[in-house]
């Protein structure tokens, strides 16, 4: 499906042909030729078809970065005029300590969700590939917090974590009465507090993700295996494992994208707080732009923001996903 | 094979079993009641908790099962208009965004999956790289620019733009699928004299179906959860979307748990109801369409 499949077709098929790709079908070659001769129909059933979308997306989507990239160069509160600011944004942004920490917030989540969670769903997914009953109930229910909004899972995580709440409650009837902290009034515990109530929305997504590529995995390859004596942890470790790569790739590639984004929990669980603890790069976006109404200094953090998860898709797409997906982006952007 | 993988179950399982790993699925059936158990008992503290006075979740927040089952909470949220309202908006903008995504998608990668001409590339990857664009990091941008418009506090405001961001993924997940349809089809359909529209309209779409479904359910899901642009958008009460009224409502009756827990839980039916329903076909979808 790439650039060199349809030049080589091209080149090989010759003069008769006008269309290029699939120019290997003589009846398609017809069609386009006499595509060709109703040239100015065509043209305008492309403009149509194509009209809708690329305004759309030019005004909604490319419009606002490029908007916001002019305006991070500028101090703008909403309503008087712009003053020209040059790099001053950008440095103030780079140079501040709630910054680096929103940052760090983020980086921290995007480890703890490689450290924890990817072997979790991993482990969990193994264990769950097999024949039991029930297993459709079990696909339903831990993919039920996925489609739940991250607004909801905030107000009932909110609400168990209260401070002699429900969590503290089990924690003494546990016995565990001396691990009972204030969840979400410490600075030191808030974001890995936030780190366990993400895994439970999302860890639902991963194990299915994971179901789906195992069942992938030929049953034959791993009878192959034990016939020739591997053990089961070398079963797993050397034949399934690789052969789960491209899913385990791209759980990576969401995970760190939305852990690079995260909002609506953290904002509606902790507000960025206690003491900016929990801030993260969007939650820091909102405060200190939009509600202080410093936009030319907002707009700038989110394009650092912009900047820093469009290299991370770049690289990754480039030399981890490419064998994968013959990666759609670096064909096209790389 | 027996010896090393399995050695208690014998020769009997070995007979009986498909999957490499019988012997042991009572360790499978632990991890899975854990794995219920973890997920499911947040969601009943919140639908049960509905039930509970305020006084009963004070004093013993972790006893699931209400003494007495109170059924005020619940009445007073289904008779509140302003959960109406949010569902409402919700719906309306979720379905407009819906449909401006699908439609608006499928026209554009009918046109680069079916018409050869140049830059035909070039256009597809103008709009992949929208898929570098996720909505949380457009957000201000999209903010400000709402905001030049006078697009604040419109439903359409929101809708319009979460189309916009659902394009991306629409045309990268239809392109190949309407590729894929054989020529033979096209041209049978334009010797019995259809026009290249009339093809995609009356073939390539109704043929198109499953792949439609997938994008429809990601862009309404996505939309449906939306937080971030709405809470941007949005000042009014009037205006709010189901997230934001669950994470308001919250904020506003902060010593009135019960009900904040019954708001909650009629909050999760349209989600949950919607997963029931349609499981397959939304566990598929987001799951299928990660793949692309």
């Amino acid at each position: 499906m790439n650039r060199a499949d349809v030049t080589a077709g091209a080149a090989s098929a010759g003069p008769a042909v006008a269309g290029g790709r699939t120019a290997g079908r003589p009846a398609r070659a017809a069609t386009a030729r006499a595509g060709r001769s109703g040239g100015r129909r065509r043209r305008l059933e492309l403009a149509l078809l194509l009209a809708p979308a690329t305004v759309l997306f030019t005004a909604f989507v490319l419009a606002p970065m490029a908007l916001a990239a002019y305006y991070s160069f500028y101090n703008w509160n909403g309503y008087g005029a712009l003053t020209s600011a040059g790099l001053s944004n950008y440095t103030s942004a780079i140079r501040g300590a709630n910054f680096q920490h929103s940052v760090g917030h983020n980086l921290i989540i995007v480890g703890l969700s490689l450290i924890i969670q990817l072997p979790l769903s991993i482990g969990l997914a193994m264990l769950l590939n097999r024949r039991i009953k029930g297993r459709a109930f079990l696909r339903l229910v831990v993919f039920a917090p996925y489609v739940l909004s991250e607004a909801i899972t905030a107000v009932v995580w909110y609400q168990m974590l209260q401070p002699n709440g429900f969590v503290d409650q089990v924690l003494v009837s546990l016995g565990l009465g001396s691990q009972v902290h204030d969840w979400l009034g410490s600075t030191s515990l808030v974001l890995y507090t936030l780190f366990v109530v993400i895994t439970w929305k999302y860890i639902g997504f991963g194990i299915i993700l994971l179901l789906a590529g195992l069942q992938g995995v030929p049953v034959e390859l791993r009878e192959a295996a034990a016939l020739d004596g591997a053990s089961s942890w070398q079963i797993t470790r050397h034949v399934v494992m690789p052969l789960l790569g491209p899913t385990i790739r791209i759980w990576i590639f969401l995970s760190v994208i939305g852990s690079l984004q995260l909002f609506d929990l953290v904002w509606i669980m902790t507000g960025g707080g206690p003491a900016e603890a929990s801030n993260t790069m969007v939650t820091y976006i909102y405060t200190f732009g939009i509600r202080q109404q410093q936009y030319g200094f907002a707009s700038a953090v989110a394009v650092i923001l912009f900047i820093i998860c469009f290299a991370f898709a770049l690289v990754y797409q480039r030399f981890v996903l490419r064998r994968d997906t013959e990666g759609a982006l670096t064909r096209v952007v790389g | 094979m027996s010896a090393t993988v399995n050695t208690t179950a014998g020769a009997a399982a070995l007979r009986r079993r498909r999957g490499p790993r019988e012997g042991r699925s009572w360790v499978a059936y632990l991890v899975a009641i854990v794995v219920i158990g973890i997920t499911v008992v947040p969601l009943l503290f919140v639908v049960l908790g509905g039930f509970r006075t305020n006084a009963e979740l004070n004093s013993d927040p972790a006893a699931l099962i209400p003494h007495h089952w109170v059924w005020s909470n619940y009445t007073s949220v289904l008779t509140n208009a302003q959960f109406w309202r949010n569902i409402y908006n919700s719906l309306l903008i979720a379905v407009v965004a819906t449909a401006v995504a699908v439609g608006v998608g499928s026209m554009a990668a009918y046109a680069l999956s079916r018409y050869n001409f140049r830059g035909s590339e070039a256009f597809y990857g103008f709009f992949v790289i929208g898929l570098l664009f996720p909505i949380g990091v457009a957000a201000l941008p999209l903010f400000l620019l709402l905001h030049d418009l006078h697009m604040l506090e419109h439903w359409w405001g929101v809708a319009i733009p979460e189309a916009a961001f659902s394009l991306p993924a629409t045309i990268v997940i239809l392109r190949p699928f309407m590729r894929a349809v054989p020529g033979e089809i096209e041209d049978a359909a334009m010797i019995d004299g259809t026009s290249r529209l009339g093809f995609f309209w009356r073939i390539l779409l109704p043929l198109s179906r499953p792949a439609l479904i997938t994008v429809a359910i990601l862009a309404f899901v996505t939309s449906w959860n939306a937080y971030l642009l709405p809470l941007l958008a949005f000042n009014d009460q009037s205006n709010f979307t189901l997230p934001l009224g669950v994470a308001n409502f919250q904020t506003q009756y902060t010593q009135d748990t019960a009900k904040i827990l019954a708001f909650t839980g009629l909050s999760m039916v349209p989600a949950l109801a919607f997963l029931a329903v349609a499981e397959r076909r939304i566990v598929g979808g987001l799951t299928g369409a990660v793949k692309g």
